[in-house]
């Protein structure tokens, strides 16, 4: 084809457009690729004061100088970060696209987890036409929020409305340079929530991103960020149940708690995210930092529910710094398929009569690997430091894997430490059993594996509870032949 | 550094040995491996709590220059001399045949060096050396490297030697400072049995170094008993590596008794090639001053129906450092296995660390598999139960950190032996409690 001096000009000034170095703000989506420009362009696009954009840069600097971990126990094809586009705005609700449109597999998941219709379409991106129930009940808990004084709203927000709050705490508890993906994270996060209780006010309810999930997505890089002051109480919740198939395939969060003198925070998370086809392909790597800090007498209660992701790579901690706090970790890994998941905690003490308990409970199925690793570490000034540690792990089948890496480091001779490690299979007598009393074989696992995990089911709050049972028996489904 | 001058060394070693026998291909590879990796840094996993930078620094001769000597009457005590043993006994790293009882009645116990060397043993030598110790974990390579000398036991098909082994390694000090690189052979073939002890001994304050690597392969029904006495002097270092292969129905046992020395690393590693095989490793660690003992197990379930036993005991006092790593892995074949390990420190001083990371890597569903480990004190109440009755506080201390580690005095099977382990124990703990133990 013969074209003109003049169209090959407009050829080249498009091309320039594609691949040049020139960000448009207002555009939905950021081109590929991350350098300085697009961290900077995040920052404006979010309109973010200057200190915020520098230490995003710091961020950024200190990222580019760190390697990507390698000693967890998973496999994968690392993410390409030059190919991933850093920011894109909420996706808008699709006016012509409806339930049918949705694939059935996942229609049948909801049916079995008991969602509402409304919010399967809400959960679909499917525009509702209805008044959703959701949406005015959140309304009722901002305002009942508000008159306590209690701050609950997405980063973005609490940077431009609380900077004070964002300057002083954000990055006191993982640093930019902590790990590779917090670094990553902290060059460019998208989006996350934020949260304040104050002094000596207990939160009269669950608070849960659920609320937020029509003002804005939580994207792929969330910064959540959770400070209770003195003497607070609140009871957080992360994620849902419902199984959400992101195209996003790294997810690198990251966490920070700060709980002062005698707070208390309840962290819950279910994740379920897209796990990969039963072939293995595809599915979510969910890289995420999170940890949070006690001072005096104040406690931290960590549980999580694992079931997606195709890689997970999480270890939620706590740094006991004050005398007298409290750490705890209840956690149920469940991998399937070819999934794997590395993750664990690390209690780390500090201050003086301080008190661990680690719940981690693995289920293996399938051909999936899944793997406790967890810190134990006591300084030499924690006196009458006591930790219990309980990991066992149920392995399905003969082509999966458990593994378990504690690390107990201990330089105070009052401590006192306990771990406890077993992995077992379901046994043919309770199988039998359970089949005796008329319980099909499927019913029956499921039964020993609630069983097997009540300790840490028990740990949720009640809804949270009753889902994350049901899910526990879908994501093992078929995985008893 | 260290690791150029036992490279260079190494030239030195070719004049001295037979190059054109087949090992000496062996030690070449090994040469080349460890010139490779060097010394393990802080950086590598099975190194995290265990420096060998300080050792590195300083310049250990390599090849003694003299021959010593030593006379039985001076160093009698660090011998079972209670029972009737056969003895291997190295001064400096070089055969004592002065102390020494060796034999080929029946059984083989004598040198690496013989056998290495004369054609008699060729076959076996093709068979077993170098075939079990890996081939690229940089000190034993070393050794590797550098073997040449240490003890060769060869117990044929239905036969136990009349009475248990000794092996000591005299260090005499006449040197600065000095490496020894013992390397050890141990075959028992089907339905043999065997017991044997083993001692490392520095009898001065200098440096010493040892690297020592002692492969041991158990047939079918054969019971080995292996103890390992480490209560060296305060300037000895020891790296242990023991590796075993085990056949269907083996039994082999494994104590370590390590109360003195600098620091101390124990490499023990099972491989289990066979069904119905027990892997026992028990040990007692009791430190003190800036003392610090690593010990790092690896139990290697490849087969099924086979056990594994371990139990560990730990008492840290003053500045020293305790370390364990026990790691089992559980092949998709080795169903049925049971794994058990346990691990029980406690600390006596707030200066006093100690790491401990117990692992499983389980790819088999029907197992069972479980690890322990606890860190505390003693029990109050326990001690003012003892005190009550009229026993001081520190004799009530040591009664009770007696008792603590009693779990594994009761499986060594020479009771002379477990004779002198109460002694090492009572004396470690500076107590006499006034009557036997």
């Amino acid at each position: 084809m013969a074209y003109t001096e003049e169209e090959l000009k407009k050829e080249l000034e498009t091309k320039e457009y594609e691949y040049g170095f020139y960000t448009d703000i207002e555009s939905e989506t950021f081109p590929i690729g991350l350098n300085e420009e697009i961290v900077i362009a995040i920052s404006k696009k979010k309109e973010e004061p200057e200190w915020m954009t520098l230490w995003r840069l710091e961020s950024f600097k200190i990222w580019k100088e760190m390697t990507e971990p390698e000693w967890a126990n998973v496999h994968y094809t690392k993410p390409d970060f030059q190919a991933i586009s850093y920011y894109s705005a909420p996706k808008k609700a699709d006016p012509n696209k409806t339930l049918d449109d949705v694939d059935p597999q996942l229609l049948e998941m909801y049916k079995k987890l008991g969602i509402s219709v409304d919010e399967q379409k809400k959960l679909q991106n499917v525009a509702v036409d209805i008044v959703m129930d959701s949406v005015s009940v959140a309304t009722t808990f901002k305002k009942t929020l508000s008159e306590k004084g209690i701050i609950f709203c997405s980063i973005s927000e609490a940077i431009k409305e609380h900077p004070e709050l964002v300057k002083k705490y954000i990055g006191s508890v993982v640093p930019q340079k902590d790990n590779y993906y917090a670094a990553l994270n902290s060059a460019v996060f998208s989006d996350g929530s934020f949260c304040y209780i104050p002094k000596g006010v207990r939160c009269p309810m669950e608070l849960s991103t659920y609320f937020r999930i029509n003002q804005a997505g939580t994207g792929q890089f969330e910064r959540t960020l959770l400070i209770a002051d003195e003497g607070s109480y609140v009871s957080y919740l992360e994620g849902c149940t419902a199984p959400s198939r992101d195209e996003n395939q790294l997810h690198a969060a990251v966490v920070e708690l700060i709980a002062l003198d005698d707070a208390e925070i309840k962290y819950s998370t279910v994740q379920n995210w897209f796990p990969g086809g039963k072939d293995g392909k595809g599915g979510v790597y969910n890289f995420v930092t999170k940890r949070g800090i006690c001072e005096k007498n104040a406690k931290i209660s960590w549980t999580q529910v694992e079931t997606g992701s195709a890689v997970t790579w999480k270890y939620p901690s706590c740094i006991l710094k004050g005398d007298n706090s409290i750490g705890e970790f209840y956690s149920i890994a469940v991998t399937n398929n070819y999934q794997q998941a590395d993750t664990g905690t690390k209690m780390i003490h500090l201050g003086k009569n301080t008190r661990s308990t680690i719940i981690s409970k693995g289920i293996s199925a399938g051909k999936s690997q899944n793997s406790y690793r967890g810190l134990v570490q006591i300084a030499s000034r924690a006196d009458n430091a006591r930790n219990f540690s309980q990991c066992d792990s149920l392995l399905m089948g003969n082509e999966c894997g458990a593994h378990t890496f504690p690390y107990i480091e201990v330089k105070n001779k009052s401590a006192q430490i306990e771990h406890e490690a077993t992995t077992s299979k379901i046994g043919e007598d309770q199988l039998f059993y359970c089949n005796q009393r008329g319980i099909p074989t499927e019913k029956a696992i499921a039964l020993i594996v609630n069983g097997f995990s009540k300790e840490v089911l028990n740990k949720l709050p009640m809804e949270f509870a009753v889902e994350a049972q049901k899910l526990l028996e879908i994501s093992l489904e078929g995985s008893v032949g | 550094m260290l690791k150029d001058k036992l490279i260079s060394s190494f030239m030195a070693f070719e004049n001295n040995v037979d190059i054109d026998n087949p090992v000496h291909d062996v030690r070449v590879e090994a040469m080349k491996n460890f010139e490779i990796k060097g010394f393990p840094s802080k950086k590598e996993e099975a190194w995290k709590y265990t420096s060998l930078n300080a050792l590195q620094k300083t310049d250990f001769s390599i090849f003694p220059k003299q021959t010593n000597t030593l006379e039985y009457k001076d160093v009698k005590k660090y011998f079972i001399h209670e029972i009737d043993t056969y003895k291997v006994v190295f001064i400096d790293g070089v055969f004592s045949s002065h102390l020494s009882e060796t034999t080929h009645d029946g059984v083989d116990i004598c040198l690496m060096s013989s056998a290495l060397n004369k054609p008699m043993y060729k076959q076996i030598i093709d068979v077993y050396f170098n075939k079990i110790a890996s081939k690229d974990e940089s000190l034993t390579t070393l050794n590797t490297a550098f073997s040449k000398e240490g003890v060769y036991i060869y117990i044929p098909k239905n036969k136990m030697p009349k009475k248990p082994i000794e092996i000591l390694h005299f260090a005499t000090g006449n040197e600065a400072s000095i490496m020894l690189q013992p390397r050890n052979l141990i075959v028992v073939e089907e339905n043999a049995e065997v017991q044997i002890m083993e001692r490392h001994q520095s009898l001065t304050s200098n440096e010493v170094l040892t690297n020592a690597v002692t492969e041991i392969f158990a047939a079918k029904n054969a019971i080995v008993d292996y103890y390992k006495i480490q209560n060296d002097a305060a300037e000895a270092s020891l790296i242990d590596n023991t590796y075993i292969n085990q056949k269907d129905k083996s039994v082999v046992k494994v104590h370590t008794f390590s109360f003195g020395g600098k620091l101390t690393r124990n490499n023990l590693n099972f491989y289990q090639n066979g069904e119905y095989i027990d892997s026992t490793m028990k040990g007692v660690t009791i430190l003190g001053e800036k003392q610090h003992v690593d010990h790092h197990t690896l139990v290697h379930h490849i087969e099924p129906n086979c056990e594994s036993h371990q139990d560990y005991k730990g008492i840290y006092d003053e500045n020293s450092t305790g370390v364990f790593n026990g790691k089992i892995i559980v092949e998709k074949l080795a169903q049925k296995t049971n794994a058990f390990q346990q691990n029980n420190n406690i600390l006596i001083s707030d200066k006093a660390t100690i790491n401990t990371k117990p692992q499983l890597e389980i790819f088999a569903d029907d197992v069972k598999c479980s690890h322990g480990c606890t860190i505390g004190q003693l029990d109050e109440d326990a001690l003012f139960y003892l005190q009550s009755r009229g026993i001081p506080r520190k004799e009530a201390n040591a009664l009770l950190m007696y008792a603590f580690a009693n779990n594994v005095l009761a499986s060594v099977r020479i009771p002379e032996l477990k004779t002198r382990i109460n002694k090492l124990i009572a004396n470690k703990l500076g107590v006499n409690l006034g009557f036997d133990l």
